[in-house]
């Protein structure tokens, strides 16, 4: 499950762009969330004030983030539950195979969890001797092909049907080899009886975490498979990985989230599967987990507080956005290459990677607003973008031609006497009505397009020609 | 200085470390909007939610009919009689040897198990969502294993919001190890893009609804 890196954008963008299959999966997901988006929203008329209730929900929790941190580990711990602060993907890694170890476990039962992508846990284990399987079904596949997750809800949307059939006829080759495979439901109940085995085998579960109810020291999932349940049921411990950034303060809170989350992902009224876990197994109780985790990774969160990208850290992971936007649309989650694909990757990205690696994913928008329009938590996904190519641009990380060229038409731009009579030249020259299909100095940008021609006198002679009469 | 005091030193000299107003509003638990939806007729939102999600239910259906309700069910969908059941004596109240060819084992599920039975701590009319809290007596396993999932929710035990959940789950006692809410069967659009029930937990969630006066209320009204 390897990433190609951020770095490569332009060229893993442009391979998207000419994937034909990728292409057929991407028409057909272009419509169906944010269809079923708009409608939920639209059965419940309190929508709109619940964003705002859950943006200031967030903001507050981050302005005392350390308060509401120590309280959720205080709960958890009063619950017999325990709490592994990590600062780096590293000791993140560490705290999960000190667990392993300790239990001597040799597999782990995952539910979708993009914080163990994040810091690359899989690989990891395996190096270690821990046989991590994924359960959750677009995981699952994607663990088969060895790819990484295109969409951080339908991880799997680039997969056609086809392909599934081919993996699992590769995979599964203790079933008969001529058994029936081509139908969705053939390939879902294969899937259902081959992971039961790994639900009742795995030594320990790992899930990540929705939210962190600081209130009871609970970590909370929103699932519509239940792998996620059976992966920190039955093991003999359940760890929970989440980024500090998750933390609410209670219950009450929940309840908005509740109410925007599972509308925004996937037009549902409430993910099925909507459970809080706190602590191990009780006395008494027949089944649970013997141990529970919870493993706090800050991996770059805490200096995105403070500053002109905190709001990101409002995310709640619905991907609204992406199924918005026409840039993600176009080419699909893989050519983000990382974790975060769409606008919360373009923003959030360069924050815990760094503007070198992954500038070029800010630069991947139209600015039409789409993302900021349908976020939850009202996060200005296009303003942050805009500070990071700021930064790349202040930071002399941008293309030298692009620096050049910007520079040439800002010593222009902010000289009118100069600049006036070169535009109208330049406007003669280019010839008016017919849209420019070539641009000196811009190729990049008229290769795909055309540029629309000037349409006679500029804006400054028609003011002045106005003002005379 | 631990990975602990690291990151919280880390947070603070971006935020400042002042607690400011937190402690008063971890108190006070403040709410944010209800929807007016959470004020409907508790038993007619509940059912039409519910059926959105993808459960079927039946009744309300007075608790001396609740085994028939249940043994009918399981012959129309054509599963076995014999049924994982909590342990939950809320069940004991039921005439089961009315229908003396349905099975009730009383414990947790195993994974051959087919039908779990089970009662549930409230019902959520907002989303049609059961709530089930986790216990010596009320084993997790039911509401997962099983591929069909049978749930009874008493009138008395529907509630309008979420909020209304929370406030009676604190009442009776500590938060509980597991707090199970179930909106509809379990489901998965990873294959093709296509949405289809019963990806790891029940294929098939039906509702009983036990007919035991009015929704939410106390005897005095």
């Amino acid at each position: 499950m390897s990433f190609a890196g951020p770095a490569n954008f332009r060229v893993s963008a442009a391979r998207a762009l000419a994937d034909e299959p990728l292409q057929r999966e991407l028409a057909r997901f272009s419509q169906g969330f944010q269809v079923r988006r708009v409608e939920a929203a639209g059965r419940l008329p309190e929508f709109e004030a619940l964003r705002d209730r859950a943006r200031d929900i967030k903001n507050h929790c981050l302005a005392h983030l350390d308060f509401y941190l120590e309280r959720f580990e205080e709960n958890c711990r009063a619950a017999g539950g325990e709490v592994h602060w990590c600062a780096t993907a590293e000791d993140a890694r560490q705290a999960i195979l000190a667990i392993c170890r300790r239990l001597g476990a040799k597999t782990m039962a995952k539910g979708k969890s993009m914080v163990s992508e994040e810091i690359g846990l899989n690989e990891f284990l395996a190096e270690e001797g821990v046989r991590a399987v994924e359960t959750d079904l677009g995981e699952y596949i994607l663990q088969l092909r060895g790819e990484s997750p295109s969409h951080i809800v339908a991880p799997a949307i680039h997969v056609a049907t086809e392909q599934w059939t081919e993996a699992f006829r590769a995979a599964h080759t203790d079933r008969p080899a001529d058994r029936s495979l081509s139908d969705g439901s053939e390939i879902m109940a294969e899937a259902r009886a081959v992971l039961r085995e790994q639900f009742l085998g795995a030594d320990v579960g790992l899930t990540g975490a929705n939210f962190l109810i600081a209130e009871t020291g609970s970590s909370v999932i929103f699932t519509n498979e239940g792998n996620g349940d059976l992966s920190q049921t039955l093991p003999r411990a359940h760890i929970v990985i989440a980024g500090i950034e998750k933390v609410i303060p209670t219950l009450e809170d929940l309840s908005v989230f509740m109410r925007v989350l599972p509308r925004s992902a996937t037009g549902q009224e409430l993910t099925v599967y909507t459970t809080l876990s706190t602590g191990p197994r009780r006395a008494g109780d027949l089944d649970g987990p013997e141990e529970y985790h919870v493993v706090l990774l800050d991996n770059g969160r805490a200096d995105m507080l403070g500053g002109e990208f905190q709001d990101m850290l409002r995310c709640i992971r619905c991907a609204a956005c992406m199924n918005a936007c026409p840039v993600y649309r176009q080419i699909g989650g893989h050519a983000y290459g990382w974790v975060y694909p769409g606008p919360m990757g373009a923003v959030l990205t360069p924050g815990l990677r760094g503007v070198e690696e992954a500038g070029h994913l800010p630069n991947a928008s139209t600015f039409c607003g789409k993302c900021e329009e349908v976020c939850p938590v009202r996060i200005p996904l296009p303003r942050m973008m805009r500070h990071w190519r700021e930064r790349e641009f202040a930071r002399r990380l941008s293309p030298a031609k692009f620096r050049y060229g910007l520079g040439l038409w800002a010593f222009f731009a902010a000289r009118p006497a100069l600049y006036r009579p070169f535009a109208s030249l330049a406007a003669r020259v280019l010839g008016r009505g017919r849209p420019w299909k070539r641009l000196p100095l811009a190729g990049g940008w008229t290769g795909t397009r055309d540029f629309p021609a000037s349409e006679g006198r500029s804006f400054m002679s028609l003011w002045r020609a106005g003002r005379r009469r | 200085m631990s990975a602990r005091e690291a990151v919280l030193a880390r947070i603070r000299a971006a935020t400042g470390g002042d607690a400011g107003d937190a402690p008063e509003r971890l108190a006070a638990r403040p709410e944010g909007p209800r929807p007016a939806r959470a004020g409907d007729d508790p038993v007619e939102r509940f059912a039409a939610e519910a059926r959105a999600a993808g459960s079927t239910v039946s009744g309300p259906v007075p608790p001396e009919d609740v085994p028939a309700a249940v043994a009918e069910w399981l012959v129309a969908e054509n599963l076995p009689a014999r049924l994982a059941a909590s342990p939950d004596p809320a069940l004991d109240r039921f005439p089961w040897s009315s229908r003396p060819l349905l099975t009730l084992e009383r414990r947790r599920a195993e994974p051959e198990d087919r039908v779990a039975l089970t009662p549930c701590f409230a019902g959520v009319a907002e989303t049609g969502t059961l709530a089930m809290l986790s216990g010596p007596e009320r084993p997790v396993t039911l509401n997962f294993l099983p591929e069909a999932h049978i749930a009874l929710v008493s009138t008395r035990d529907l509630v309008g919001a979420y909020e209304d959940m929370w406030a009676r789950m604190r009442a009776a006692g500590d938060t509980p190890r597991a707090v199970n809410l179930i909106t509809g069967p379990s489901r998965s659009a990873d294959i093709g893009q296509e949405l289809r029930m019963g990806a790891h937990g029940p294929r098939k969630l039906h509702i009983v609804l036990v007919d035991d006066g009015r929704p939410g209320g106390s005897d005095v009204c």
